[in-house]
């Protein structure tokens, strides 16, 4: 068996991709060419090589000529690597004893105009594939236990159903949400489309159970600070800032409230009333205990005041409380942090923030809300009065270049639901919606935007606004759009006007990505490893994403990806092992003079100079191969990317491609 | 000189962002000239000094290592120590006549697509004008 393994037997297996490949690189001159290359034995092309029967050749393959290394030049390896390494397991093959060459993600994908240059690449990175694959060395797998918890950041809808659904196949759940109660942004919207059902009534309810939960630790007022460890047994710092009141104690009877002299805007109400220094979110709150705003408190002490804490009968108040450092074992973490509503002050020319009786989306909710600072009840706030018309503005903030490109896919449907909310209970409020399309794209949605239209009569004028100004005549708003349909400026005089706007990633979102180590795309929310086939993992194993926080989306979508993260969580706790890859570095000890530069470069701490040669701690290193670079002699190398493996491919590329 | 000058290129990219880009950039069928080859590391930490200087007395006309952004690398602070090593390596090729800009650092993202494409696109434009690898006697061959 040894011998066999010394002499390279490399079989390459070129992919068409069905056209993707084949359509611009010329395949049969590819597999000419491959064919002659040292150490291939066999090389061979199929339509689909990761199909089951293209499997089954490389697996034929394998069995009638003995190969004992494999190439497949097909896509990119973050897309099949793993899928056709299985395939070497399942022959008895080293799986390390694999490469591929991406000939098309780099190849024939980037250069479809140029056939001839592309089938030059081509041959090029098979015969670096190939020179690689000769270098390569089995590596024996190891397993390591999984923690059987799970971490759960943010606790919105999506949050909270991925939490559910982890405590409730038996494991234990840690989530942390920063502020005082969890419910996010479902806790403040009145009704949700497309059925109308009321928001509080469907939340509530998943919010208690999360409370009462036994497998699950809900910590509020905290925040992820730090990450270490790998898949399956990550360790998590997380801050937890104190309330000043003890949740068990509380009993939220209000007295508190009473005394406290100082009055701030409610942000639950979007600052539409007026809440005290001690106050709890909401009614419903989750825990359902109070907590003190040090920002705006007078101070806790006697002296400065210190009345709520005389008052509160079952001392549920202290003023000593402290930020601690909690230290938590997780063998996944599911990220769901939601998003952030698009600040409408930055559209200057919209007036938000300049006229009261410019409001937002998430403002109308909450006047919407029985339980909200209006009690349900529409008022134009400069006035206190029934507005006569109210205005809608479409994409603020989205499908645009000055601010985000992207479409929210909310707040089409959202204004269509509140209009249709105002026109049920004021018929003589009359409601124009300016859009630039109207995108009603779920299940039930477009039956919907109909009935909207056609039942309670409101109305559309398609066209982006240009502009929102004050009218000292008229006290009223006026709005400016150029009408598309008709191809004419129009102004519209409206007692208020809401500003559709739209979503972004939650604020944080740079601190938190960092200490995960996961990746944003373009439009700044989270990145998912694939953006169809794997839309909740990330490019590191074990943490998951769901919700808003991945990109907009409503409620429907939320709660399916929060169900899905939650599978996936799940499917490794229960699996109880996972395979670590066995990059870490080693040392040649004869080379290695003990100089230190690997420890002084590592990242983890993972390489110690101990009696004068260097020591990696196998647990630790994450094989970067950062010491590698650093070493003078050579010493110390990354399993799977050694100096060898990496100058045979640098030699084969300059080798003359004839 | 007879046909235009085709400059061969290195392109040492990291598996977590800038190899993830370089895939984006296929995804989104973003076309860029064919000159550049890619060898995947783990972190563009793992760029050794010697794969740079054998690249180019391999007659490598350029080298691009790409790495995440500062402040992303997977692993925390791989691409601090690129980018140190990197300042260092323009000194020696200067020493060694070669134009320092034939070593090029970049940070591309898993999700810059396009940016890896317009990397591609500049780098490949400025080697062009400065022309073969002096160490390849004018580019014979
Ligand atoms: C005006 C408006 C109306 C809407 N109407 C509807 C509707 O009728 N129907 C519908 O289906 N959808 C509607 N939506 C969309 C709906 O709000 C979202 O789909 C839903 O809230 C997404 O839930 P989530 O849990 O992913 O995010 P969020 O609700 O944003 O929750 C995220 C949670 O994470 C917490 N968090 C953030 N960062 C951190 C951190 N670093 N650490 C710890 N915790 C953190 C937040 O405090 C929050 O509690 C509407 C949206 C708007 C703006
Ligand atoms: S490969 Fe080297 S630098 Fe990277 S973690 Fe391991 S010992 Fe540290
Ligand atoms: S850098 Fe190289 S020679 Fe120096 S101690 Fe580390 S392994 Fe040994
Ligand atoms: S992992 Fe990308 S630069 Fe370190």
């Amino acid at each position: 068996m040894a011998e066999l393994v010394k002499q390279p037997k490399i079989g390459v297996f070129i992919c068409h991709c069905g056209s993707n490949i084949a359509g611009v690189i010329d395949i049969p001159k590819l597999l000419e060419y491959t064919e002659r290359l040292p150490h291939v034995v066999i090389a061979t092309d199929y339509r689909f090589m990761c199909s089951d029967p293209g499997q089954g050749l490389i697996r034929e393959k394998i069995r009638e000529a003995g190969l004992n290394r494999v190439v497949v030049a097909a896509c990119s390896p973050t897309l099949h690597e793993t899928t056709f390494r299985r395939v070497l397991n399942s022959m008895g093959v080293n799986v390390y004893y694999f490469d591929m060459a991406n000939i098309r993600e780099h190849c024939s994908w980037v250069h479809s105009g140029e056939e001839d240059a592309a089938l030059e690449k081509a041959k090029d990175l098979v015969r670096m594939a190939v020179a690689r694959a000769a270098e390569l060395e089995p590596l024996e797998q190891k397993e390591s236990d999984v923690k059987p918890s799970v971490l759960v950041v943010g606790a919105g809808i999506s949050g909270i159903q991925a939490a559910l659904d982890v405590a409730d196949a038996g494991y234990k759940v840690y989530l942390v949400e920063k502020e005082p109660s969890i419910g996010g942004h479902m806790a403040k919207l009145d009704k949700t489309f497309p059925t109308l059902d009321c928001s509080s009534c469907i939340l509530t309810p998943k919010m208690s159970l999360v409370g009462q939960h036994p497998n699950i630790e809900l910590l509020t007022c905290s925040e992820v600070q730090e990450v270490s460890g790998y898949v399956g047994n990550f360790t998590v710092k997380v801050e937890r800032r104190p309330r000043y009141v003890i949740e068990d104690k509380c009993t939220a009877c209000d007295d508190c409230v009473e005394v406290c002299p100082v009055n701030v805007p409610d942000e639950f109400n979007a600052g539409l009333s007026w809440r005290k220094a001690i106050y709890i979110p909401f009614a419903q709150a989750v825990p359902n205990a109070y907590v003190i705003d040090t920002e705006h408190c007078l101070g806790m002490t006697p002296i400065a005041c210190g009345k709520c804490k005389e008052k509160c009968e079952p001392e549920a108040i202290d003023y000593e409380m402290e930020s601690e450092i909690l230290e938590l074992e997780v063998g996944a973490i599911i990220v769901a942090t939601g998003f952030e509503l698009f600040d409408g002050r930055r559209v200057l020319e919209y007036g938000y923030g300049l006229y009261p009786d410019v409001t937002t989306n998430l403002e109308m909710e909450r006047m919407l809300s029985a339980a909200g600072p209006t009690e349900g009840k529409i008022v134009r706030p400069s006035t206190l009065e029934k507005p006569k018309r109210i205005a809608y503005v479409q994409c603020v903030g989205s499908r645009s270049e000055r601010y985000n490109p992207y479409c929210s896919r909310v707040c089409c449907m959202a204004a269509l639901k509140q209009a249709r909310q105002i026109r049920e209970k004021y018929p003589d409020i009359e409601v124009t919606i300016f859009y630039i399309d109207l995108r009603a794209f779920g299940k039930g949605y477009e039956e919907f935007y109909e009935s909207s239209a056609r039942d309670y009569g409101v109305s559309f004028v398609r066209g982006r606004v240009s502009e929102i100004r004050h009218s000292f005549e008229s006290d009223k708003l006026v709005v400016r759009a150029e009408d598309t349909l008709l191809a004419q400026p129009i102004e519209m005089e409206a007692d208020m006007v809401v500003l559709s706007c739209g979503l972004e990633v939650f604020s944080d979102a740079e601190k938190l990505t960092r200490a995960l180590g996961i990746q944003r795309s373009g439009d700044g929310f989270l990145l998912e490893a694939h953006p169809k086939l794997r839309p909740v993992d990330t490019n590191t194993d074990g943490i998951f994403i769901c919700g808003a926080a991945q990109g907009p989306k409503d409620i429907p979508d939320s709660v399916a990806q929060a169900k899905g993260a939650a599978a996936s969580a799940l499917t490794m706790l229960s699996a109880g092992k996972v395979i670590l890859q066995p990059y870490a570095a080693v040392v040649d000890e004869d080379l290695c003079a003990g100089c230190g530069c690997c420890e002084a470069s590592c990242p983890y701490s993972a390489v110690n100079v101990v009696d004068n040669r260097a020591q990696v701690t196998e647990e630790a290193c994450k094989g970067c191969g950062t010491c590698a670079a650093a070493c003078p002699n050579n010493a110390i190398s990354p399993q799977h990317f050694t100096i060898e493996q990496i100058l045979a491919q640098l030699e084969a590329l300059f080798q003359e491609a004839k | 000189m007879g046909k235009s000058f085709e400059p061969k290129i290195v392109a040492f990219a990291c598996r977590w962002c800038s190899y993830a880009g370089a895939d984006m950039a296929g995804t989104s069928r973003m076309q860029y000239p064919p000159n550049a080859r890619i060898i995947r590391v783990n972190c563009s930490g793992r760029v050794d000094p010697i794969f740079v200087l054998r690249a180019l007395k391999l007659k490598a006309d350029g080298v691009l290592i790409a790495g995440c952004h500062p402040g992303d690398c997977h692993y925390l602070t791989g691409n601090y120590q690129t980018a140190r090593r990197v300042a260092l390596l323009k000194e020696y090729l200067k020493a060694m006549n070669l134009e320092p800009e034939r070593l090029r650092l970049a940070y591309v993202s898993a999700a810059e697509g396009a940016k890896f494409a317009e990397t591609m696109k500049s780098f490949v434009n400025e080697i062009k004008t400065l022309g073969p690898n002096p160490l390849s006697n004018g580019g014979q061959d």
